[in-house]
């Protein structure tokens, strides 16, 4: 039965009947309505067994999650931005410890300058912490995923972060399906650990391990990723059979049987590239779209065979790798290595910039008529930034770069230099 | 624990003999059937006031509940010298997770408990002063305020200890110790308010706080099975000596800490509720000068100068205990 | 694709307003998509909310640059916003205020739009009316449905009553019909 819905609280009534038993909170822009879902849900016991604990930062959630889940309860927690950053230390340890913690992400920028609107930086900074990432589409592919990501996390003995962008999804009322609860029982079986804290049973966990076991240690929690590669799909083909539904997987292709050009994305901006591709195909562009469903592990023979036959690639990003250049661009560019297909970074959307289509039928136009560089800030108000980048050429005051520019507008009054 | 007239006769000691107690009376420690639940083979130092405060801790505590604890610990010697990989002195449900969580961790551990059903089964935290005190203040301050059904055990040894001797938020005014080395000015650590991480826990009123020693292994013991009778946030501070650190003779470790009781520089007392209850009075006082001079981390007031200033700011805070917590007759 | 903006202060249920609409929309069994401009909570500030809807799934969460209507639930941000930006040349104005546009100085606003298309309605009286408060995003909606067509009265009503329990929603439910009465009659008079 489709419902009119808030995003958030889709997700929480969603996680909700995946019978998590310990639920960790903290609240942060702009994850703070599921949370608030959830607490509701537990305190009338339509979410019963559950403790929802209020804690104190989200490193304390995170390390909630830990003992719950080292007890063997089912564990949930949800974050963004500045709070994922401050967990970072639990977040690390938690997947160095197997636990199949389920969180998520509400994708928003990290400061400074502080900025509460979405982006991907948060969960992007994470990716090499051994948390598996997925990365949502649409408010129903943020819902089935979590239910995926339970399964997934326990089957792998490995956490879930699912990703779905702040505001743009958590804050939208747009029509989901809420799986019913008898068909998410079946899909999620209760949580079996590998191994759990019990004094019938006795173990030690969180030894200190030295040199002559580390590299190996961390070998198989690579080794573990990689199997995820094969969990996943067959996961998200069990949803599909189970709720007639696809969403979740490693990668998904839109139109790109004959295309000449694609634009590879993660999240909701993947909407408004799927409306610029069927006006592009209309006018007889051959342009096709991938999404990167799954970011951790990275389905690097997935993309490869969904790109192999392209021309050129456009990555369309919303974080990128300061000093460097685009994340998921240098992730595709491995995937591609020794072929001949064109890779164009476009960093767009940081801070909640807007993506519009227009901007999109723009950059594509770009890319056809082989306007692209390597790396491209998309709608970047290039005159500001060269006042500043002439100050700091000249030598001028360093400092937030936020202010510094404040100061070549006008605004800031200052006699001093 | 209830009181029992001994006669003894002993000279020159202050400790009566385990086998003059009435049996139920006796230390954990004494009974074969004890859980050993640090068991031998760690890498604790010797004469590791830590490993032995911990061991009599967590025997009283599976006697009390019949061997069904799990316990969280920080980051900190204790982790270290106690789950060298793969090897593990634990005998019990025993998870480290990182330096700053374990009060976290453990309330995790319990609302899994909770959930579980399984209420027969209770959960200790246990960290150093670091871990507890500094790095960990945010998640126990969190744990006591939601009245966490959690033990938490704090083993101050006074500084950073496993890292090399760095000061902590409880390193005592005046101590030397790497980070507050005994040269210049003013040698050792300064002297600041320092945190009384018991009186900060008695703020948060939960049901139980109490400090002890390793001078009395009983009393340790008593307090942590009377913390065991309650159900909700509760605290224990111990005061564990450390060879290295201190600049101690390993086998002085028992006689140290009995120094610091006695000269009133560590109040032992119990609190209910945020109220004290009751205090373990100073059998013989003796001047801080006498708990200072075996310490090689006090070594600086003495030589080349003695710091006599210093010295009477440390008496003052010693008697400043004795007067708050009535810890001498008649005081 | 039927694109509406809604303009309003913090605590006037701009917001709300938008997500009545799309569930209005759902209820005649079509696709809508609402959501606000975002930032740190604030009563006062002025506040967009937008919903889109459309007989076909809604994929994109751009924001919506060139509405096909436009609501202001405060006359008090007429010059300080740009609230009419982007609005497509055949788009509609409903304009919360008991004044004339003359009055407001946008008269030829009703010149740059097709007929009937620039509407005032006194929503902010028509809700102290029905319930004794000027919140005034139900009748604005009723106006706007009328006019517009994006959602049937019915359905609107529906989504107010679900939205607002008991005699709130009536009260609501009644502010909104009777501000689509006055659409009506002025376009019949």
């Amino acid at each position: 039965m489709p419902r009119q819905m808030e995003g958030s609280k889709a997700v929480a009534e969603t996680i909700a009947r995946c019978r998590p038993e310990v639920i960790a909170a903290y609240p942060i822009s702009p994850q703070t309505h599921i949370v608030e879902a959830l607490s509701a849900l537990v305190k009338i016991e339509a979410l019963s067994p559950c403790e929802f604990i209020n804690v104190e930062s989200e490193f304390a959630a995170m390390s909630v999650a830990i003992g719950a889940s080292a007890t063997g309860a089912r564990s949930y927690t949800a974050t963004a931005s500045q709070g994922l950053l401050f967990m970072v230390e639990a977040v690390f340890n938690a997947s160095g410890l197997g636990l199949p913690i389920v969180m998520t992400v509400a994708n928003r920028a990290i400061g400074s300058p502080i900025n509460i609107w979405n982006d991907h930086s948060d969960s992007m900074s994470q990716r090499d912490s051994g948390w598996i990432q997925l990365y949502a589409e649409s408010n129903q592919e943020a819902i089935d995923l979590h239910v995926q990501a339970f399964r997934l996390a326990e089957e792998v003995a490995l956490p879930v972060m699912v990703c779905m962008d702040g505001f743009v999804l958590t804050h939208a009322h747009e029509r989901v399906e809420i799986p019913e609860q008898p068909a998410v029982d079946a899909f999620l079986p209760p949580f079996v650990p590998r191994q759990v804290l019990d004094p019938d049973d006795p173990v030690t966990i969180g030894a200190m391990v030295g040199p002559e076991a580390f590299m190996e240690v961390r070998y198989l929690m690579h080794a573990k990723q990689r199997l995820a590669l094969d969990a996943i799909p067959r996961i998200a083909g069990d949803f599909a059979a189970t709720f007639g539904r696809e969403s979740g997987g490693l990668a998904r292709g839109y139109r790109l049987e004959d295309a000449e050009t694609v634009v590879v994305a993660l999240g909701s901006v993947l909407g408004t590239i799927e409306d610029v591709v069927d006006g592009l195909r209309d006018r007889g562009e051959r342009v096709g779209a991938l999404a990167i469903r799954c970011f951790r592990p990275y389905p690097a023979d997935e993309v490869r065979a969904a790109l192999a036959g392209a021309r050129r690639v456009v990555v369309v990003e919303k974080a990128f790798a300061v000093g460097l250049g685009g994340i998921v661009d240098q992730n595709v560019r491995l995937a591609l290595a020794g072929l001949p297909v064109e890779v164009h970074a476009v960093v767009a959307g940081l801070g909640g910039r807007p993506i519009t289509s227009a901007s999109l039928e723009r950059l594509l136009a770009d890319a056809v008529a082989g306007r692209l560089g390597g790396l491209t800030f998309l709608d970047l108000r290039a005159e500001i930034v060269e006042r500043e980048l002439a100050r700091l050429r000249d030598g001028q005051r360093s400092g937030p770069h936020a202010e510094n520019m404040l100061r070549d507008i006008g605004i800031v009054a200052s006699g001093a230099v | 624990m209830p009181y029992q007239p001994i006669k003894y006769y002993q000279a020159g000691s202050f400790v009566v003999g385990n086998r003059l107690l009435d049996p139920e009376q006796r230390t954990v420690q004494a009974d074969p059937r004890r859980s050993n639940t640090l068991t031998s083979g760690h890498r604790a130092c010797q004469g590791c006031g830590e490993a032995l405060g911990a061991r009599y801790a967590l025997d009283a505590a599976m006697r009390a509940t019949g061997d069904r604890v799990i316990a969280a610990n920080a980051t900190g010697c204790l982790e270290v010298f106690s789950t060298p990989y793969p090897e593990s002195s634990w005998q019990l449900p025993w998870i480290h997770s990182l330096f700053g969580n374990a009060p976290a961790v453990a309330t995790g551990v319990a609302a899994a408990l909770k959930v579980k059903g399984r209420s027969d089964v209770r959960v200790v935290g246990q960290g150093g002063d670091g871990g507890t005190v500094d790095i960990g203040i945010g998640c126990l301050s969190g744990m006591f305020e939601r009245d966490d059904d959690v033990l938490f055990i704090c083993y101050d040894n006074e500084a950073y200890m496993n890292t090399g001797v760095q000061r902590s938020g409880a390193t005592p005014a005046a101590a030397r110790t790497a980070t507050t080395q005994a040269v210049g000015g003013q040698p050792g650590n300064v002297f600041g308010q320092g945190k009384s991480m018991p009186l900060i826990a008695m703020a948060h009123e939960i049901p139980y706080v109490a400090t002890a020693t390793i001078a009395d292994l009983h009393d340790l013991e008593a307090k942590v099975e009377r913390a065991m009778t309650f159900h909700g946030a509760r605290y224990l501070h111990v005061l564990v000596s450390c060879p290295l650190g201190w600049g101690t003779a390993s086998h002085d470790s028992i006689r140290i800490a009995r120094l610091a009781v006695e000269s009133g520089v560590f109040p032992v007392f119990e609190a209910e509720g945020g109220e004290v209850a009751g205090a373990c009075r100073i059998r013989r006082q003796v001047p801080v000068e006498d708990y200072l001079r075996p310490q090689r981390r006090y070594a600086h007031l003495f030589d080349p100068v003695e710091r006599r200033d210093v010295i009477e700011l440390i008496q003052g805070r010693a008697n400043r205990n004795i007067a708050r917590f009535g810890l001498l007759e008649g005081s | 694709m039927f694109q509406v903006r809604i303009h309003g202060r913090g605590g006037q249920g701009v917001v709300t307003a938008a997500e009545l609409l799309s569930v209005a929309a759902f209820l005649d069994r079509r696709h809508a998509q609402a959501f606000p401009s975002f930032g740190s909570e604030r009563t006062g500030a002025p506040v967009v909310a937008f919903c889109r809807v459309d007989d076909r799934a809604i994929r994109s969460h751009e924001p919506i640059v060139e509405p096909d209507a436009v609501v202001v639930q405060d006359p008090t941000l007429l010059h300080q916003v740009d609230v009419f930006g982007g609005l497509r040349s055949n788009g509609f104005v409903i304009l919360n205020t008991a004044r004339t546009l003359g009055e407001l100085g946008l008269a030829e606003l009703d010149e740059r739009f097709p007929a009937g298309h620039v509407r005032t309605v006194a929503a902010s009286e028509l809700a102290r009316e029905h319930l004794g408060r000027p919140m005034p995003g139900a009748p604005l909606l009723g106006a706007l449905a009328a006019v517009t067509g994006v959602a049937s009265a019915e359905s609107l009503a529906a989504a107010i009553r679900e939205r607002f329990p008991g005699r709130l929603g009536e009260a609501n439910a009644a502010a909104a019909t009777a501000a689509r009465l006055t659409m009506l009659d002025a376009v019949h008079a």
